[in-house]
């Protein structure tokens, strides 16, 4: 098998494939690796860890050919770089952290190390994962695969985890962790054309990851199919002593139930989620992503979720007052950077004044605010309630749907550069991703057309808590239906 | 509500951000247009709605109060910007 070929695999075809021993971890690790130094054009890693990468891959060839193989056995993958990796330099894209590195393991990055996975190296994201194009990362903004021929200075992947889903796309890894606050999984793979997965809040530990709003950050897997993705987060998931927010809740075989078929369930279209002005476009591929449901049995009624229109005020409500406490540790004392001033304040001002980017300066500007002296219940106690709301809005829709069926993003990539001197206009990106993230709910992005120009568009199914057993057999239904097998045109003319 | 200058600067003083002089109306003018935007929260009836504190329903797990690690000194002080003599140093701050 050529090494072009090798990229090709699904992680599913590749655990199979080295088990029967028809080409080795090493030969698998090195065809990635290669791929990554020939894109390194799109930026999608910040640091790249090919020698640690040979050394997993050696350690899982010895298993393999003692047959004592763990469940994801040599399968190379890029993990974003908001992971804590013990002695691999971990910066959230951030110049406050830009010579960090951490001396322990986040749990779910240990977890998938356990399971015999190998680390290719760490992804590029939004600065503190606080952004819907990967523009706002330290180390420059990552370019989308997908970008066509000839266009400067080309599409953004989407954000935050850009660097996680420009990589599977274009084939330098078969998977990838990203994690989700408001979208940052479901929108780069939307816009990736591949298929994301939030978890519901409290599957997978945030032990380790570095922390934005401790209420809604959920890592997940990115991956090219569904069942990948389900394979991966088998590994993820689990309860972990050290995050007092993860769940005592079992880890199911999601990947051996993706196939039991839609027939019978009750799907849900909420009306809320004809917004103004969406490209005809989605429209269209909402509606078939409907009619495959109903083809293959399910029952598709339309519903309300009366509060959507009040989720993404609420969440830059929530998500900065979250953030302007968690970030209040990068002082410049202890690790990161440290600017030096005349004294105490003013270091820790310069510090945090330099080491912070624009973007994460304005949400931990916006979340003090909220939460100082006179505002506090104006606006975080007002979000609070109104979260509430939102919750309950879906808590009814479950009583009659079994899941939920929107599109993910309200359009396809757009250009490097755009949305960019408007703050607001860049957050309405997770107008349908965010209510599912205030709720705590399970959710998927999959890849199901292409528009006009040749851009991958996407669908959501979005699940009761702790059922991502529905959530993944309709994402697969739809998967199956959609058949979407695209490559980025310039990754497609490599494999010729 | 409106946001000023001033107010931007005092937020800015109590998150420990230094703010350039000339970034700082650009930066009001963003905050007030988020904040405008957020302003809409106030159309929605919360009469008597409980705020959503915790997102899943779950019972933390209590532990065995123990220490369960220590001993890694050197792990915690490698990333200092400075150290001596197995401490952080700091700016002074006692005169």
């Amino acid at each position: 098998m050529s090494t072009r070929e090798l990229t090709r695999l699904t992680l599913a075809e590749a655990r199979r494939r080295l088990r029967a021993r028809e080409f080795s971890a090493r030969e698998l690790v090195e065809a990635h690796l290669e791929a990554m130094a020939r894109h390194r054009g799109l930026n999608a890693f910040i640091t790249e860890t090919p020698e640690l990468a040979l050394t997993m891959a050696a350690e899982s060839d010895r298993r393999l050919a003692a047959g004592d193989a763990r469940p994801l056995e040599g399968i190379p993958i890029a993990v974003k770089d908001l992971f804590c990796t013990r002695e691999v330099r971990t910066t959230a894209a951030s110049r406050i952290l830009h010579n960090f590195v951490p001396p322990y393991e986040s749990t779910v990055t240990r977890r998938l190390w356990e399971a015999g996975a190998v680390l290719l190296g760490k992804t590029n994201l939004d600065e503190f994962a606080m952004g819907s194009a990967n523009v706002t990362s330290h180390f420059g903004p990552v370019v989308n695969p997908w970008t066509p021929p000839g266009e400067e200075p080309g599409r953004v992947p989407g954000g935050s985890s850009g660097g996680s889903a420009a990589a599977v796309a274009a084939l330098l890894a078969p998977a990838a962790t990203g994690t989700d606050t408001g979208g940052s999984i479901r929108q780069p793979a939307a816009f990736c054309g591949i298929v994301g997965l939030k978890p519901t809040y409290g599957r997978c530990s945030r032990w380790g990851i570095i922390a934005f709003a401790s209420s809604l950050d959920q890592a997940g897997p990115m991956a090219r199919t569904v069942e990948d993705c389900a394979l991966l987060l088998e590994q993820m998931a689990g309860y972990d002593p050290l995050d007092s927010t993860s769940a005592d809740v079992a880890v199911e075989p999601w990947s051996a139930r993706l196939d039991a078929g839609v027939k019978g369930l009750r799907i849900g279209l909420p009306r809320e989620y004809r917004v103004d002005g969406m490209p005809a476009e989605i429209e269209r591929l909402w509606a078939e992503g409907a009619a495959w449901l109903r083809a293959q049995g399910a029952e598709v009624v339309e519903i309300s979720l009366p509060h959507t229109a009040y989720a993404l005020p609420t969440y830059y409500i929530v998500a900065p007052a979250e953030a302007s406490s968690n970030l209040a540790r990068y002082d410049g004392m202890r690790f990161g950077l440290r600017v030096e001033g005349r004294d105490l304040t003013e270091t820790y001002m310069r510090t945090r004044g330099e080491g912070f980017g624009r973007e994460v300066r304005r949400r931990i500007l916006i979340g003090t605010y909220a939460l100082s002296a006179g505002y506090y219940d104006a606006y975080y106690l007002k979000a609070q309630k109104v979260r509430r709301r939102i919750a309950d809005d879906f808590r009814e829709a479950f009583t009659r749907v079994d899941a939920i069926l929107t599109p993910a993003a309200p359009t396809a990539a757009f250009r490097i550069g755009e949305k960019m001197d408007d703050p607001v206009a860049m957050y309405l990106n997770d107008v349908f991703t965010v209510p599912a993230s205030l709720a705590g709910l399970p959710a998927v992005a999959v890849p199901t057309g292409l528009d006009g120009e040749g851009l991958p568009l996407a669908l959501q199914v979005i699940g009761r808590p702790w059922d991502e057993t529905t959530v993944l057999r309709v994402a697969r239904a739809l998967e199956e239906a959609a058949d979407f097998r695209a490559l980025p045109p310039r990754i497609a003319e490599e494999l010729a | 509500m409106a946001l000023d200058r001033e107010t931007v600067a005092r937020i800015a003083h109590l998150a420990r951000i230094a703010i350039p002089e000339e970034e700082l109306d650009g930066l009001t003018h963003e905050l007030a247009r988020i904040l405008d935007w957020i302003d809409q929260l106030r159309e929605v009836d919360t009469e008597d709605v409980e705020p959503m504190r915790r997102v899943m329903d779950i019972t933390p797990h209590l532990r065995p109060d123990e220490v369960t690690d220590g001993d890694c000194r050197e792990a915690i002080l490698k990333n200092a910007p400075r150290r001596h003599d197995g401490y952080f140093v700091v700016p002074k701050v006692v005169e």
